[in-house]
């Protein structure tokens, strides 16, 4: 702000010097020029009625004479006056207006507005480097989570997609250099609310610079980076960023798991949607041989991933050997029928469109499909605009790398418990007791995905709860889930993880013990989450729930 | 040399001397202090104020300041003088000069303050 007004002050000088000169001389003018009053005697105009005159001769050309009739004299010197004012006006107005049209004024006003709105930004946020499609929806996943967020980025067009965005609270975005440091700093590092530096450019480089820029200036946020390459991954762990994110190894890794472990899949999957997203049924694709098309970065993730899994794949790629892929590859881009049926379309169980062209995923879904119907199919969508035509083409299963990368970075920001769930989820061997869990939480989803919700059991949280605990009472987990609305009935959540200090109890039975400082996490309907938040900040519900429990 | 420090400087002291002579004389008499003297101070001062904006500096701020508060002085010294001599039709009296020359004497002691500042900026330049 201050040096927008500077700016403008120091430009208009020129322009007021002169208009306060062309006042000055047609008063002074007025004042020295002789006049004739009603009787015909000299008379001398004062510089209170010349002020007057001169000021509303400058702005209207439409007056009388005051307080006398002038004489020919005094009209010559008016007849100079009116030039001389009018043009020192139209300089001035002139001037300011070319001010304001000016780039370099319009981009100061805007910097200034943007530094104004991000010191007043009153609740925690995070500072968003990068909008593409994961910035996005990132920053989308973040206000949800009652977040606020600064975006940066470098192309003008993204800003501009961000203010139509219409998001519940005012996100400030500015198109800068995220790799200068300073843009950082006006950014909000250094801001009391700001929790931490989000690096999602399309650039490796940038996203290292701006790893290291905020570890440097602000040790103590937590730094979330997107990298594509392993060694600058391995850089920017080096000096201490907090989450790197790898998009092809996760986006691999998901897709291996939905192949080999959908019940793993679609639990992750489920807790980690957006609210209001329609629960979808797990999919259980066929055990057998797949085809893999595309062997870029991706798909050797992929058939990396597959073959950890133990899932046998024929790979197709238009240029083996720039893509170093194994010798039985088979060459061609898999949009066209023949190469397909070379890689044995017809026996095979799946197919995976995993090239970096989402026309081409397209159409190698189609082809194959013509050539076996039964076929499973699953599709890489890079780009957040096809929506529409991949929902169309009807995939058995989409995946979405800026949706995959997103979901990951904020399950890490808005449920750090969550994210220490999913891990343990990912360990468990057994399929077996995946699926138990999927049918368990989809027992008490309903038709949208479940929310979930951590329940600390302090006072702050849980105050008669904890009150109890505190005194000695023993309660068990079982007390707190039942519902305190229907008596008898339970609420339909369930408890996915209890921890206390260091110790973590997946999936707790209801007569685990619960103690004051233990963190639960919870999944289920939202309803569920408000009646227990109710229930144990109630003492009278306490009670009773403690007495009904069987 | 830099033209615009001299066109500033000009223009400070001229408004400072200018008030000085509208100042100087008995305060209740009006023979001692022409209005032709208190318009040009005015003049001038507002053109050094506005002279002076824009201006980052500190320095710049506070004789910025110390310059709006001498047009702010004279001004209230002219609007005193159009309203006994139009408003009220009392004229010129012995006790209006006087509250004229001293707000103008108030004016006078803010156009020293930048008169000062500006000798100290001077002198603290290097060059």
């Amino acid at each position: 702000m201050g040096s927008v007004f500077f700016l403008a002050l120091r430009r208009l000088r020129g322009p007021l010097v002169t208009l306060i000169c062309a006042y000055a001389v047609s008063v002074l003018g007025l004042v020295l020029i002789p006049g004739r009053d009603s009787a015909g005697g000299i008379w001398h105009m004062d510089f209170f009625h010349a002020f007057y005159f001169v000021s509303f001769m400058g702005t209207t050309i439409g007056f009388g004479e005051i307080p006398y009739p002038f004489t020919d004299g005094q009209r010559l010197w008016v007849l100079f006056c009116i030039y001389f004012t009018v043009t020192a006006w139209l300089y001035a107005i002139g001037r300011a207006l070319t001010l304001v049209q000016e780039p370099a004024f319009r981009q100061a006003v805007t910097y200034g507005a943007f530094v104004r709105s991000v010191r007043r930004l009153a609740e925690p946020f995070y500072l968003v480097c990068g909008y593409g499609d994961t910035g996005r929806t990132l920053v989308r996943g973040l206000v949800e989570w009652g977040f606020s967020a600064v975006v940066l980025d470098q192309d003008q067009d993204r800003i501009n997609l961000l203010s139509l965005e219409n998001l519940p609270v005012y996100v400030p975005g500015r198109r800068t250099n995220c790799s200068d440091p300073a843009a950082l700093t006006t950014g909000g590092l250094k801001h009391s609310q700001c929790r931490g530096v989000i690096a999602v450019t399309n650039s490796d480089h940038v996203n290292l610079k701006v790893s290291i820029s905020s570890k440097l200036l602000s040790p103590n946020l937590k730094v979330y980076s997107r990298s594509e390459i392993h060694d600058v991954g391995l850089n920017m762990e080096s000096f201490g960023t907090d989450v790197i994110v790898n998009p092809f190894d996760i986006f691999a890794d998901r897709l291996a798991m939905a192949v080999h472990s959908p019940a793993r899949y679609v639990i992750h999957d489920w807790l980690t949607s957006p609210v209001h997203t329609p629960l979808r049924e797990p999919l259980f694709p066929p055990r057998g041989r797949w085809i893999l098309c595309g062997f870029g970065r991706f798909g050797k993730a992929v058939q990396q991933f597959l073959s950890f899994e133990q899932i046998d794949a024929t790979i197709v790629e238009s240029e083996p050997e720039a893509t170093a892929a194994p010798e039985e590859t088979i060459r061609g881009r898999g949009t066209e029928a023949n190469t397909l049926q070379e890689a044995g379309v017809e026996q095979a169980v799946g197919i995976i469109a995993g090239t970096d062209d989402d026309v081409n995923n397209l159409s190698i879904i189609m082809t194959a499909r013509e050539l076996n119907e039964n076929l499973f199919t699953v599709a890489r969508q890079n780009r957040q605009e096809n929506d529409p035509i991949f929902q169309a083409a009807e995939v058995d299963l989409l995946m979405q790398r800026s949706d995959i990368i997103a979901r990951h970075i904020i399950t890490r920001i808005s449920n750090p418990l969550l994210a220490e769930f999913l891990q343990h989820v990912d360990k468990m061997e057994d399929e077996q007791w995946a699926t138990a869990l999927a049918a368990r939480i989809s027992g008490v989803a309903g038709d949208t995905v479940p929310t979930t919700w951590v329940l600390p059991v302090t006072k702050g949280t849980a105050s008669a709860l904890a009150i109890r605990l505190y005194r000695g009472a023993e309660i068990p987990l079982g007390v707190i889930l039942q519902d305190p609305h229907e008596s008898g009935q339970r609420l339909s959540c369930l408890a996915l993880l209890h921890k206390r200090g260091n110790d973590t109890a997946l999936l707790p039975a209801d007569d685990a013990v619960l103690r004051h400082g233990d963190k639960l996490l919870f999944c289920g309907r939202r309803i569920a989450a408000s009646r227990m938040r109710w229930a144990v900040n109630s003492a009278d519900l306490v009670r009773e729930l403690i007495e009904s429990y069987p | 040399m830099n033209l615009d420090k001299v066109i500033f400087a000009f223009f400070i002291m001229l408004a400072a001397t200018l008030n000085f002579g509208f100042f100087i004389g008995d305060i209740a008499d009006p023979d001692h202090h022409h209005r032709l003297e208190l318009y040009a101070a005015i003049v001038i001062s507002a053109i050094a104020t506005v002279l002076k904006f824009g201006d980052q500096t500190h320095l710049g701020a506070v004789v910025l300041a110390a310059s709006l508060v001498a047009d702010l002085q004279l001004i209230a010294a002219a609007i005193t003088w159009a309203i006994v001599e139009h408003v009220t039709n009392t004229g010129l009296t012995a006790s209006a000069m006087s509250s004229i020359v001293s707000l103008s004497g108030g004016a006078l002691l803010a156009n020293l303050i930048s008169v000062v500042l500006l000798v100290i900026e001077t002198v603290m330049s290097r060059r």
